[in-house]
């Protein structure tokens, strides 16, 4: 009996020991989709669980909206997934986990995501936190039917704001459209032509400077556009607040004949428009101070308050890898953010669309082209309390609230509280 | 007396036999509780002469205030830790104390009744947005919940088919009741087709302030009036009839009856309908958010809006204020209780 006894604890015990031997890390991440990456990342995965069976990972499709509002309470709880993909990178930066020492070769991160670091850590850090899955880049596209059909001609590359306006509304007069143009409601997207008007959000100091020339020239403009019925007041004008609000519906349904956006819409575009008309992205409408894009994205990233950091970074190592960021880019038709891959510039986009790499060859070139002011703010701490104050002013502007001039006045006091509140 | 071998009496002709007591599903189910309480029942003796009659009354109500206590009194208490904070942590501990410094900027303008002069105007704008939309909303809501009540309350046909027609919109949920109603006046919407149909220009309703609040106010009235026009329609069927036959004897014009007799009759029931109604008016949110997200500007942005856009759906989040802002509606709204209470107490006097 008591042989017994003993041989059952002795085969109990080699068990657990056994199943705790074999026991998989598991990594959980968040993500969101724009598109079709969600499918993507998880074939992806499927390969690298099979090169790693000690590793199982999660993955957890959820909402922008989750990412938005759930994960910040989340990560500020101590808690939340081991990996996540977030826009919102600087702003939530000291819950990312420094990946260095988990990384097997930290200077192949440098050479390919090294650029956009900065977007993802905290000030004056030199830790890696995760890697852009994608850039995105703002940029216009114009509903080639509809300029076709309105014998208008697409305005050539380097045409200004204005010059594409009167084209575009012509168009709309001719068609029939109910405006011109539309600009999603987003301070990132209206930061653009306002860049390329001359202003400059950030200080010597590295703090907010006030609302300039060259910001209030461009708003000047877009209010008045509005008012004339050139912009589509229904995105700007039905809404409070910053509450976002994109026109890619009325740019898919053929409501628009021009649209201001991003890159993000190519694959939309691709799978709601297909052939019903010609669509093409003509870049960023110049300002007189140059025609550059404003650059951003999404970027997965470590979270800290992850128990497995091996297995984290066995992960990241494997999906930022040269090979599977290719096959990431490719079937999501994105623009990649892997350096070497960027530079090396023989992507083959998957699609059966052939307005796809033409309108992905486009902004892939002005990539290249970004002002110096462009690219500083992604990882610029203020630059979402600068968007929520322009964003939230201009509206009220456009709806006749409040004159241009006490929207500036409200748009500097806005950011100025925006300030105070953080250094309390 | 039956001997032993013989037949019993009747035998030969048998009585019939009394059938078993039924049992109700109700007694059945009954039981177990039954026989829960008799095992409980000299514990609680027990206890009874330990405690006393107050004791007991405390029991008995712990399990009730440990749940109120839970859901509202610690949540409370939690808000006004979060108004008293400042900072951008969302994390309560990780916020720095500030003191009424989130009352001092909603509170702080030159002249409260021009936003423009506020520290934060968007706060001030939401609260004159408010008492417009109160003081419109309730006004029409009841107006239109009586005459639904007076019509539901005569032997019109297919009297229930109607009661039902109209309390419908009350079972929707407010972001299905925004939703439709967006659908019909959105520039592309169902309105203005008919429009185009009909030879007319269409108009895009939802980017025009005045339209922007009648929409708000129409469909918000139209959501609740059922509920609203049910509790009348409860309090005219209680007047009884024999009071306006009489007036109808005395020849008194429909006019001068409901002016003489339902209005008077009626008025407690009416008060209550007032305060719930403005109860509801103040916390205005989900429909309107989903029908106009506020605009156009924010001549549609209510109180609640704003609270919820500053707390939770802004980029940069201040929950330290959408707790002040909070705290303060949850004031008015006190304020609207207890004069509903009392005037509940005052109808039960008369």
């Amino acid at each position: 009996m008591k042989r017994a006894y003993l041989r059952g604890t002795a085969i109990a015990a080699a068990l657990s020991f056994a199943t705790g031997a074999y026991a998989a890390d598991e990594v959980r991440i968040m993500w969101y989709s724009d598109g079709n990456e969600g499918e993507v990342v998880a074939d992806l995965l499927k390969k690298f669980e099979e090169q790693n069976p000690d590793i199982k990972v999660t993955l957890d499709n959820v909402s922008y909206q989750v990412i938005k509002e759930q994960l910040p309470i989340t990560l500020e709880a101590g808690d939340g997934p081991d990996i996540a993909r977030v826009t919102d990178l600087k702003a939530l930066a000291d819950h990312w986990l420094d990946l260095t020492p988990y990384l097997a070769d930290k200077a192949y991160w440098d050479a390919n995501y090294g650029e956009q670091a900065d977007w993802m850590r905290p000030d004056g850090s030199q830790a890696i936190t995760g890697f852009m899955t994608q850039i995105t880049l703002t940029g216009a596209f114009a509903n080639k039917t509809l300029f076709d059909q309105a014998g208008v001609a697409l305005p050539a590359a380097g045409s200004t704001w204005d010059q594409w306006v009167e084209a575009a509304a012509q168009v709309a007069q001719s068609q029939q459209s109910p405006a011109a143009f539309a600009m999603d409601r987003s301070g990132h997207r209206m930061s653009a032509p306002i860049l390329n008007y001359g202003a400059n959000y950030i200080g010597q100091d590295g703090m907010p400077a006030p609302v300039d020339a060259g910001a209030k020239a461009f708003l000047t403009e877009l209010v008045g556009w509005t008012e004339g019925g050139q912009n589509l007041k229904d995105v700007w004008v039905s809404a409070a607040g910053a509450s976002y609000r994109a026109a890619a519906e009325d740019f898919i349904n053929a409501q628009i004949p021009l649209y201001f956006s991003g890159s993000w819409q190519i694959s939309n575009f691709s799978t709601k428009i297909g052939d019903t008309f010609d669509w093409v992205a003509v870049g960023n409408p110049c300002g007189p101070d140059g025609c550059s894009g404003i650059p951003g994205g999404a970027g997965l990233v470590a979270v800290k308050y992850t128990k497995n950091p091996e297995a984290v970074g066995k992960v990241m190592d494997y999906l930022a890898s040269e090979p599977v960021m290719r096959e990431f880019t490719q079937r999501s038709l994105f623009i990649p953010s892997n350096a070497a891959i960027r530079a090396a510039g023989d992507l083959k986009y998957e699609t059966a669309d052939p307005q796809v790499q033409p309108a992905l060859d486009a902004f892939n070139a002005d990539v290249k082209n970004l002002s110096p002011e462009a690219n500083a703010l992604p990882a610029w701490k203020w630059a979402s309390a600068y968007y929520t104050a322009l964003v939230t002013r201009t509206g009220q502007a456009m709806a006749g609230e409040m004159s241009l001039d006490d929207a500036f006045a409200r748009m500097d006091s806005d950011i100025a509280e925006q300030v105070a509140q953080a250094g309390q | 007396m039956t001997m032993q071998g013989e037949a019993p009496a009747g035998a030969g002709n048998p009585a019939p036999q009394q059938a078993p007591a039924r049992r109700s599903i109700g007694a059945v189910l009954a039981a177990p509780v039954g026989l829960l309480a008799h095992l409980l029942d000299g514990p609680m003796r027990f206890w009874q002469r330990l405690a006393g009659r107050g004791g007991m009354i405390a029991f008995f109500l712990l399990p009730n205030m440990a749940v109120f206590a839970l859901f509202v009194i610690v949540p409370l208490g939690i808000n006004v830790a979060y108004s008293l904070s400042g900072g951008t942590q969302l994390f309560l501990p990780s916020r720095s104390f500030v003191g009424p410094e989130n009352f001092a900027r909603l509170l702080t303008c030159d002249n409260h009744l021009a936003p423009a002069t506020c520290r934060d105007d968007l706060f001030w704008i939401a609260v004159w947005n408010t008492v417009r939309f109160v003081a419109l909303q309730v006004v029409v809501l009841v107006a239109v919940a009586m005459t639904t009540a007076l019509i539901l309350n005569r032997s019109i046909r297919a009297r229930g088919f109607w009661r039902a027609v109209f309390f419908f919109p009350v079972l929707l949920s407010p972001v299905v009741v925004g939703l439709i109603w967006k659908w019909i006046f959105q520039r592309q919407g169902l309105l203005n087709w008919l429009m185009v149909e009909m030879g007319l220009d269409p108009v895009n309703w939802l980017t025009d302030r005045t339209w922007a609040y009648v929409f708000s106010v129409g469909i918000s009235v139209w959501a609740h009036a059922g509920f609203y026009a049910l509790i009348l329609l409860a309090g005219l069927q209680a007047i009884p009839r024999h009071i306006y036959e009489a007036a109808e004897m005395d020849r008194t014009s429909p006019a001068r009856a409901f002016r003489r007799i339902t209005l008077p009759l009626l008025w407690p029931n009416l008060l209550v309908v007032i305060v719930l109604a403005l109860i509801r008016a103040v916390q205005v949110f989900d429909e309107v958010y989903v029908l106009t997200g506020g605009g156009p500007g924010t001549s549609t942005m209510y109180l609640t809006q704003y609270i919820y856009e500053t707390g939770f759906a802004s980029t940069l989040r201040n929950p330290g204020v959408a707790a002040a802002a909070s705290l303060m509606m949850g004031g008015v709204l006190v304020v609207l209780t207890l004069a509903q209470i009392a005037l509940t107490r005052w109808r039960d006097r008369q």
